[in-house]
């Protein structure tokens, strides 16, 4: 009987409290930055494009909602000829950006992302490229990895030994 | 003739009236309760559609209307169209015998202001509500899904174990004021409302009707969060409506008893005698929102065992007490 009692003084009193509501299109919260929503392709430090379309979020992603074609630049730098994100279909789990080898897929607190039309969902490669570098302002994948490109020949990577010259190197 | 044309316009006008109220009441009863329910809850409740969310049950309304009615294909087709009228329509006719004034004096006669005086109105209004049941019971069982039938027949189990209490706990009513007519039980209060005579009488009514209307905490065949929604789980647009609408007309439905039975109807100073009732309708309708917000759902066999060995016993002995005073 007690408890009853503090039970229906409790909901009562809750009736003049102030509401803790927050009205969404009035009062935009300002969303955190790891927040997950539209995804984007970011270009690296020195202007260039991340993706190296190496087809790692396509294969991780759960609900298959990434497709692109690979291609090459005539220094050997692989690029996506074309790059394409359903997000009809996207959960927005965010496994795309944890596979990513080069930091270029990420997603953005920006979840006002709506259409009428769903065809308007699907988002092209021209849409999906920001300027920047979104989270990490430093990353430059071709900087680190091993393959001679405009961006440094062999041996000419960070933390990378200049290369062995096998000849001269046997006993 | 024209006597007679007179009362059937008068009766028409009565009935219009009331369905009037009592559909208006309870569009706005579901905003009442959604807007204190928030508010318990440190939310805000509805306020988009209109000022204060005022017009958020003509919203609910055009919603309702506009969705597509769903039949399932294994249902049991006839039954599962007229479970939810039968829900709303027996709410909706338990007001006939609910007196809401003071008989009025229109051009040298007395109308009375009730739409039927039966002498038997409290029978009645139990025939009713056991009725209301099978509106519960079919349309689960007519769905033909496991959560709808367990709805279904959670309703029929419950009824037992309330019906039994709500009859005896209005005996001692009865007695005191020598009538089944719901006129004379008012009449009978006009000094002193039974809630002060019958304390005990009122809270059993109150717990086994709170049963009976299917309200938390005896909201069982609802059961949000074990069956989905029960036995209505499979209805769509103005047929679920109309589970609505019967439910919060019987929510006023409840009210409007317990004004009658133990708060002394329509009797009270200054306003009319409608205003009194509505009031107090009201002032039931926020204590049953109220218990919402603050009780969870009892299990099945605690409002079994609530029913049959605290509410029938209790009611019995005060049956008992009371005649023994009656008679002494
Ligand atoms: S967020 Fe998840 S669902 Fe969306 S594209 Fe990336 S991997 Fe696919
Ligand atoms: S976005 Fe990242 S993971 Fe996806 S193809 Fe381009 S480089 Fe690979």
């Amino acid at each position: 009987m007690k408890a009853l009692g503090a039970g229906f003084a409790t909901t009562l009193r809750h009736l003049w409290r102030k509401p803790v509501t927050e009205e969404y299109p009035e009062y935009r919260r300002a969303l955190p930055e790891r927040s997950r929503a539209r995804i984007v392709l970011t270009h690296d430090p020195d202007g260039g494009e991340r993706c190296v379309a190496c087809y790692l979020c396509s294969g991780v992603c759960p609900v298959s909602c990434i497709s692109m074609q690979a291609a090459e630049m005539p220094d050997g730098r692989r690029y996506a000829a074309w790059f394409r994100i359903n997000f009809a279909r996207c959960i927005y789990c965010g496994l795309c950006e944890e596979a990513c080898p080069t930091a270029a897929i990420q997603l953005t607190p920006d979840f006002e992302n709506i259409q009428r039309d769903i065809l308007k969902l699907v988002f092209e490669k021209e849409d999906l490229l920001v300027d920047g570098c979104g989270k990490d302002k430093t990353y430059n994948f071709y900087r680190w990895a091993g393959v001679a490109t405009a961006a440094g020949g062999k041996g000419a990577h960070e933390r990378e030994a200049p290369p062995v010259r096998v000849r001269s190197n046997l006993p | 003739m024209f006597v007679w044309i007179a009362g059937i316009v008068l009766l028409l006008a009565k009935i219009g009236v009331i369905l009037a109220v009592v559909l208006v009441v309870a569009a706005y009863l579901v905003w009442v309760e959604r807007k204190l329910l928030a508010r318990m809850q440190v939310r805000r409740g509805p306020n988009r559609a209109g000022k204060f969310g005022l017009l958020q049950p003509v919203a609910d309304a055009v919603k309702l209307l506009t969705k597509e009615d769903t039949v399932p294909a294994e249902a049991d087709r006839t039954i599962f169209l007229l479970a939810p009228a039968v829900v709303a329509l027996t709410a909706l006719l338990m007001f006939a015998v609910v007196p809401f004034g003071p008989p009025l004096t229109l051009w040298g006669r007395q109308v009375p202001m009730v739409i039927a005086d039966l002498n038997v109105g409290l029978l009645f209004i139990f025939a009713l509500s056991s009725l209301g049941v099978y509106g519960v019971a079919l349309g689960g069982w007519a769905a033909n899904s496991k959560f709808s039938l367990l709805g279904g027949i959670r309703g029929a189990a419950q009824m037992i174990s309330y019906e039994l209490a709500l009859g005896l706990s209005l005996v001692p009513v009865v007695i005191l004021a020598g009538s089944f007519s719901l006129v004379d039980i008012v009449a009978a209060q006009s000094r002193v409302p039974f809630v002060l005579v019958q304390p005990i009488a009122c809270a059993i009514f109150f717990i086994a009707a709170v049963a009976e209307i299917k309200r938390i905490p005896f909201d069982l065949p609802e059961a949000e969060n074990e069956l989905g929604a029960g036995f209505h789980m499979e209805y769509s647009g103005m047929r679920f409506g109309l589970f609505f609408i019967g439910e919060y007309v019987h929510m006023q439905v409840l009210g409007a008893l317990v004004a009658v039975f133990f708060l002394g109807g329509w009797h009270g100073p200054l306003l009319p005698g409608p205003v009194w009732l509505l009031l107090k309708m009201m002032l039931v309708c926020l204590v049953l929102i109220w218990i919402r917000g603050t009780l969870p759902r009892l299990r099945y066999d605690q409002l079994m065992a609530l029913g049959w060995k605290v509410l029938v016993p209790t009611a019995l002995v005060n049956i008992l007490l009371t005649g023994m005073i009656v008679l002494l």
